[in-house]
């Protein structure tokens, strides 16, 4: 595929360059923190689609791999003095190797049972690592001062790792578009359609479900490096948030299963619906309440998302919008 | 007798607690195929039942058959919002829609009462039990859940209407075809899973403080109880609690309390991959 003439992908980069440079530009801050979030979320969001959108597994615990990444990125650092740059490529690449050694057990379940396994498995690292006294127990791990003078000084670093989170969301993108056009993606949309006849056809189901959830951990693996070395602190509650690999499913839900697109629209969207809920008075402890309510209309009047629905009101978009 | 069957005494009847509340969550499995996800939020829900029917003078044994009743009810109503629709869907649908459910109640408990502990707080006697002590509570408790589960079983093999569920659970069409309202059977089925897990939460209100969240450990322990068992099936989900709670209850001493999470997880997620269909083996 001759990438650079897709528009498609000039498309993710000047997404990525738009983030990039808004708040950079102005020095920002506000602007910055807001749209870390939303990066965050499209990070999560655009990996989580290549198991629910792409392979049909429910995944309800991909936020393992952010926690793990965040707390592999700050232990090398805190207690073994690493550099941040090799840091967050070593907790990225060991997370997604234990994903691949987990997925080839877990992936021999289907259906509700690997969507209770991933349950499971959150909960049980969870609990893991809030009684593991290495990584601080349920204290967590605090990073010291000195981690952010290496790279000039707590003001500039935290300019660094934003653009690097950036960077990583255009990377997800990226990867779930190559994804989606290539052999082994259209390997995983056969096993989502029917598992049995894609592997009658000659799809290695087992292979290509868990290369998917190894490479889905991949890049949350960094961003969670990134995210909680600018947060300069780690702890097991926020690491290994179920809620938010939930609200992750109801971002991808929302803008379309399956689609590049509607995983960065839909977790662009559910950013701001969440900071609109939480700023208005007497809404912002109904978040979770207008959240659910959000995913059950959408599971029953639009399963396919926003993409769905425009794809249907305007098919052309198909042939644009991936 | 040893000291050690002591906290193995006290495993054994809480476990009888775990294993009405994984009855619960299997039934529906069974019944309908369908894992519903906000089994935590219900038991949560009947915590919080029995703990306003107290405060308002009811004692907690007699609130538990308002509890029960208003289970029923409510599971009916999610059935017919949430699951009715999508019932024929994939089971990735029915999973989202439970979730979702779910993430409503917990959000709606929140905002109303907080994330911080209540307790119900009625005078407990203690019991001497073949020379251990245990509490009237955790006796009662179990009793109760035996007797529902007895109840349930009567309803389901000596009723028409358990015999209807039953055909349902086997075969939806051929129950249809046999004149039996299968739609109405269903919602049935949610409601009942939906009245022992907020029964169960009531029984568990009785022993420990609680809050809106604290249904999440337990729908943990259900699916844990109830794949031990094999999913979709009863009996096994009571043995599967035994089980869960003997194991509490033996590990009791030897190590922190936080470990038994960590442990029954991995206990879980085993099981899953090596006996999908259970220790008991065979699918229902």
């Amino acid at each position: 595929m001759k990438l650079l003439s897709r528009p498609f992908f000039w498309l993710i980069v000047a997404v990525t360059f738009l983030y990039a440079l808004l708040p950079y530009l102005g020095q920002n801050i506000t602007l910055r923190e807001t749209l870390v979030l939303s990066a965050i979320y499209i990070i999560l969001a655009a990996n989580l689609n290549l198991m629910i959108g792409y392979t049909g597994y429910v995944n309800f615990g991909s936020i393992v791999f952010f926690g793990l990444g965040g707390y592999l990125t700050l232990w090398l650092i805190a207690s073994h003095h690493w550099g941040l740059y090799p840091a967050v490529l070593f907790a990225g690449l060991v997370t997604s190797l234990l994903a691949f050694l987990l997925g080839i057990g877990v992936l021999r379940l289907r259906g509700a049972y690997f969507a209770l396994a991933t349950i499971g498995i959150n909960e049980a690292v969870k609990d893991f690592v809030a009684n593991f006294e290495p990584w601080g127990g349920a204290e967590g791990i605090f990073l010291p001062f000195t981690a952010f003078k290496a790279m000039g000084g707590p003001a500039k670093a935290l300019w660094t790792v934003y653009l690097l989170i950036i960077l990583v969301m255009g990377l997800s993108l990226l990867l779930t578009y190559l994804v989606k056009r290539s052999k082994f993606g259209l390997g995983l949309f056969a096993i989502r359609e029917d598992e049995d006849a894609a592997m009658v056809l000659g799809v290695k189901a087992p292979l290509y479900k868990t290369l998917a959830y190894s490479l889905s951990a991949f890049l949350p693996a960094v961003a969670g490096g990134l995210y909680f070395f600018k947060n300069g602190s780690v702890i097991p509650d926020e690491a290994f948030n179920l809620h938010l690999s939930i609200e992750a499913i109801v971002m991808v839900m929302l803008g379309g299963q399956g689609t590049v697109t509607g995983s960065a629209v839909g977790a662009f969207l559910y950013e701001r619906l969440r900071g609109l809920l939480l700023t208005l008075p007497g809404l912002s402890n109904f978040h979770l309440v207008i959240a659910g309510a959000l995913l059950l209309l959408i599971i029953l009047f639009a399963p396919g998302g926003l993409m769905g629905w425009l794809y249907r009101v305007w098919p052309r978009l198909r042939r644009v919008l991936e | 007798m040893p000291e050690i069957l002591a906290p193995v005494l006290d495993g054994l009847l809480i476990g009888l607690v775990y294993g009405l509340a994984a009855i619960g969550l299997t039934l529906i499995f069974g019944v309908m195929d369908v894992v519903n996800l906000a089994h935590g939020a219900v038991i949560a829900l009947g915590m919080f039942a029995v703990y306003f029917l107290f405060e308002s003078g009811i004692h907690p044994y007699l609130g538990l058959v308002i509890v029960a009743a208003i289970g029923l009810a409510f599971g009916v109503f999610v059935y017919l919002i949430a699951v009715r629709p999508i019932i024929d869907g994939p089971p990735l649908m029915t999973l989202l829609a439970t979730f979702s459910v779910s993430m409503v109640i917990i959000g709606v408990g929140t905002a109303l009462w907080s994330t911080s502990p209540y307790n119900v707080d009625f005078p407990v006697k203690t019991l001497n039990l073949f020379g251990y002590t245990v509490t009237s509570a955790r006796l009662v408790a179990a009793l109760a859940a035996v007797l529902v589960t007895a109840f349930l079983y009567t309803f389901l093999y000596r009723t028409t209407l358990g015999k209807a569920v039953r055909a349902v659970a086997n075969n939806r069409e051929a129950a249809e075809l046999m004149g039996i309202p299968s739609q109405q059977i269903l919602a049935l089925a949610f409601g009942i899973g939906t009245a022992l897990a907020m029964l169960s939460g009531a029984l568990i209100a009785t022993l420990f403080p609680f809050t809106i969240l604290s249904g999440g450990i337990y729908e943990l322990k259900s699916f844990v109880a109830s794949v031990l068992g094999g999913l979709g099936n009863p009996t096994g989900a009571l043995f599967g609690g035994v089980i869960l709670g003997l194991i509490e209850g033996a590990v009791a001493p030897f190590i922190k309390v936080s470990w038994t999470n960590v442990i029954e997880f991995v206990i879980f997620v085993l099981i899953l991959l090596f006996f999908p269909t259970g220790l008991f083996g065979g699918r229902r």
